[in-house]
């Protein structure tokens, strides 16, 4: 079947297998013939490539809870179990998960994979940081069980190892005790670059920050934006909420989303945003997942998709960085309502995780062919200062600026070699950034 | 509420058990792949169910039925069962068994046959207890004979004609029947298949299940535009439909 990542570039004919249960994934594996090339997939919110292969299998039924100690604020799950399904059962209990992305329609298996962050990074550190174990199905089929103390290095291999290692069938994590899910909102207004970066500055000690950017403001305007902080509010309530969503039915037409259109966009959420600027409670799913209320948003972008960049700059070098990236694309004419700015913490000691201490900027484009130039060009800028982009959004960097913005892709590859030795594992993304088996090289597929 | 599935393995079944633990129901699984029930039985008891007891059975191996109904009822303490939902099938390979009359025995039985047996052994338990709800999980595709899927059509159509005398015979009894017919519905088995817009969830089934029994509904077509698809394709005069590979 046709698949593509959740930005609709680029499409891909695969093979796309369910198993459903662990017994019949450990014995699939070691059947598929030499030379498949075979990517786990979780609910398939990645944007770019990495979850697209010839040959694709699926943790959608791989979606069982296993334990939920209520005591210990642990959960035990399937891959396939969504945050959407973990926030139902755990938030009545006052448990909540320690890191929540932009979408809670993501799996267990992807958050892993990905080693995911979210508006709390800078605090509580990455998904995986959570994460107290793994169970790995490996191209041999055999189960592999990984902790920090057990397997370490293929734990810190496969906590944001793009499941290069092989398919996680089940995870541990350690869960937040909260007060309430109802959260203690401040809003904001910058009116530039700067004033946006020492707002994000001074708010670093609230839970969760982060800052939408007008990426098509130009002048003395770049970078304006709004600032959002929040935490748990005590005098808040413990019901699970899911806001009703409306659908985005089909696709549709790209020239919708024009510079007109989208800086009008801007214009108004700024405005209505400083207007209303403030503290305020606010529902937990509004405040985490404000895009889940229009399902298949994805398909506004037109029926070429879009893709989605991001990446972090080291503090030091951060504000020139921004400086010179958002200019760029701002007078490329070229940018989307979603720009997001937040701050990172450290890093942690997985290989192959986004995270690092400093400024991550997200912006996405409808895809144009124009636009590949622009985001080639926006790369250099990113290396010339000492930053990286995030794989689980990356459909189209190269190996080139992959391989010098992940230092430790050499000991990853080392560690997928052992355990895959005859590279079942790769995806279209990993094909094209050198990480597939020995004999693949850097092919693309 | 007291709850026996049979068939638990499945998809749509996996759903629907779901649903009734999160409202703290007790459940009774019976299904084929003992490791997949006990992974299926953790799962609910995480979800919220109230106990969740499970039951190894061959649906093919009809002289051990009785034992199963037996043992949901020794799970219950004798208490009623207030729901029977009988969910199990397969989807056999319709050329291979338009000329192997021992594999189209085999899946008439085991989509067709085994549950009449179930369902008589479960009449006379409900009879006494005066109350409760057998639910059976059929097909769109008994609804006519298609060329891809006769055999098995055939086979939930045996079904669904046993239910609606079924229903008039114990409604005297005050047990209701309800018949479900989903439509294509996303599963392990169908994971390679193009997903069009007519594919389903086995959530969102689930959920129109739940909302049919609740309900007492009859005949419920799942997702319900599937009522009007069926009815489109049975007013096809024969002429025409017998040219159609649909």
């Amino acid at each position: 079947m046709l698949l593509t990542g959740w930005g609709r570039y680029p499409t891909v004919t695969s093979q796309v297998t369910a198993p459903g249960n662990v017994d019949a994934l450990t014995k699939q594996l070691p059947a598929y013939p030499r030379g498949t090339r075979l990517i786990p997939r979780g609910a398939g919110r990645s944007y770019g490539d990495s979850a697209l292969a010839e040959q694709v299998v699926s943790s959608r039924f791989l979606d069982n809870f296993i334990a939920l100690d209520a005591e210990n604020l642990r959960i035990s799950c399937g891959a396939g179990v969504t945050l959407a399904e973990v926030l139902r059962l755990c938030v009545p209990q006052g448990l909540f998960p320690p890191v929540l992305p932009g979408t809670k329609h993501i799996s267990m298996g992807g958050a892993i994979a990905a080693d995911i962050h979210g508006k709390n990074h800078h605090v509580d550190g990455t998904f995986c940081d959570h994460v107290e174990s793994i169970s790995l199905a490996l191209a041999s089929g055999e189960l592999v069980h990984c902790s920090r103390s057990e397997n370490s290095e293929l734990f810190h291999a496969t906590c944001g190892g793009m499941g290069l290692t092989g398919v996680i069938v089940e995870a541990r994590l350690k869960l937040a005790k909260v007060p309430s899910v109802s959260i203690n909102t401040e809003s904001i207004a910058a009116a530039n670059l700067e004033e946006s970066l020492t707002l994000l500055n001074e708010h670093n000690e609230k839970k969760y920050v982060v800052a939408w950017v007008d990426c098509l403001a130009r002048g003395a305007a770049l970078g304006r934006g709004i600032i959002h902080c929040g935490d748990h509010s005590d005098a808040g309530e413990l019901r699970h909420r899911e806001s009703s969503s409306i659908g985005v039915p089909f696709t549709t037409p790209g020239f919708l989303l024009n510079r007109v259109t989208m800086a009008t966009f801007n214009k108004l959420y700024f405005n209505r945003h400083s207007w209303a600027a403030g503290a305020r409670q606010q529902d937990y799913d509004k405040f985490f997942f404000p895009l889940d209320s229009i399902r298949n948003w994805n398909r506004l972008y037109g029926s070429r998709g879009f893709l989605q960049y991001q990446f972090v700059l080291p503090d030091e070098s951060a504000e020139s960085g921004l400086t010179e990236i958002l200019g760029a694309v701002s007078s490329a004419g070229k940018g989307s309502f979603l720009a997001v700015l937040k701050r990172f913490g450290a890093a942690n000691e997985n290989l192959l995780s986004f995270p690092r201490a400093g400024l991550t900027l997200t912006l996405d484009f409808k895809f144009e062919p124009s636009l590949l130039s622009l985001l080639d060009e926006l790369d250099a800028m990113v290396l010339a200062h000492g930053g990286r982009l995030y794989l689980a959004k990356d459909a189209r960097m190269s190996e080139a600026v992959f391989k010098q913005s992940y230092p430790n892709w050499e000991a990853f590859k080392a560690i997928k070699d052992r355990v895959d030795p005859e590279g079942l594992f790769a995806s279209m993304q990993s094909n094209r950034l050198g990480l597939s088996g020995a004999d693949m090289g850097s092919s693309t597929a | 509420m007291n709850i026996l599935i049979i068939g638990a393995n499945s998809a749509i079944a996996n759903a629907v058990a779901r649903r009734y633990a999160a409202r703290h129901c007790s459940l009774f699984l019976v299904a084929r792949n003992e490791k997949r029930l006990q992974t299926q039985q953790q799962d609910l008891e995480v979800r919220g169910a109230k106990r969740v007891g499970i039951h190894v059975l061959d649906v093919l191996e009809h002289d051990k039925h009785a034992e199963a109904i037996k043992a949901g009822h020794a799970f219950f303490d004798g208490a009623d069962i207030d729901i029977a939902l009988i969910s199990h099938g397969s989807l056999p390979d319709q050329d291979a068994a338009e000329t192997d009359f021992e594999l189209a025995k085999r899946e008439i039985d085991v989509n067709g046959l085994s549950v009449i047996s179930l369902l008589s052994h479960l009449i006379p338990p409900f009879k006494a207890q005066g109350r409760g709800i057998l639910a059976v999980v059929t097909s769109v595709a008994g609804d006519r004979g298609r060329q891809p899927n006769f055999i098995y059509g055939a086979a939930k159509s045996l079904v669904s004609t046993y239910l609606q005398g079924l229903r008039g015979k114990l409604l005297p009894h005050g047990i209701h029947v309800v018949d479900i017919r989903p439509g294509l519905v996303d599963s392990p088995m169908t994971a390679q298949f193009e997903k069009g817009a007519l594919w389903s969830t086995p959530e969102l089934v689930a959920a129109n299940i739940e909302k049919a029994i609740d309900g007492k509904r009859h005949t419920v077509y799942v997702p319900g535009y599937w009522r009007i698809i069926m009815a489109i394709v049975c007013s096809i005069p024969e002429v025409v439909f017998k040219r159609l590979k649909l």
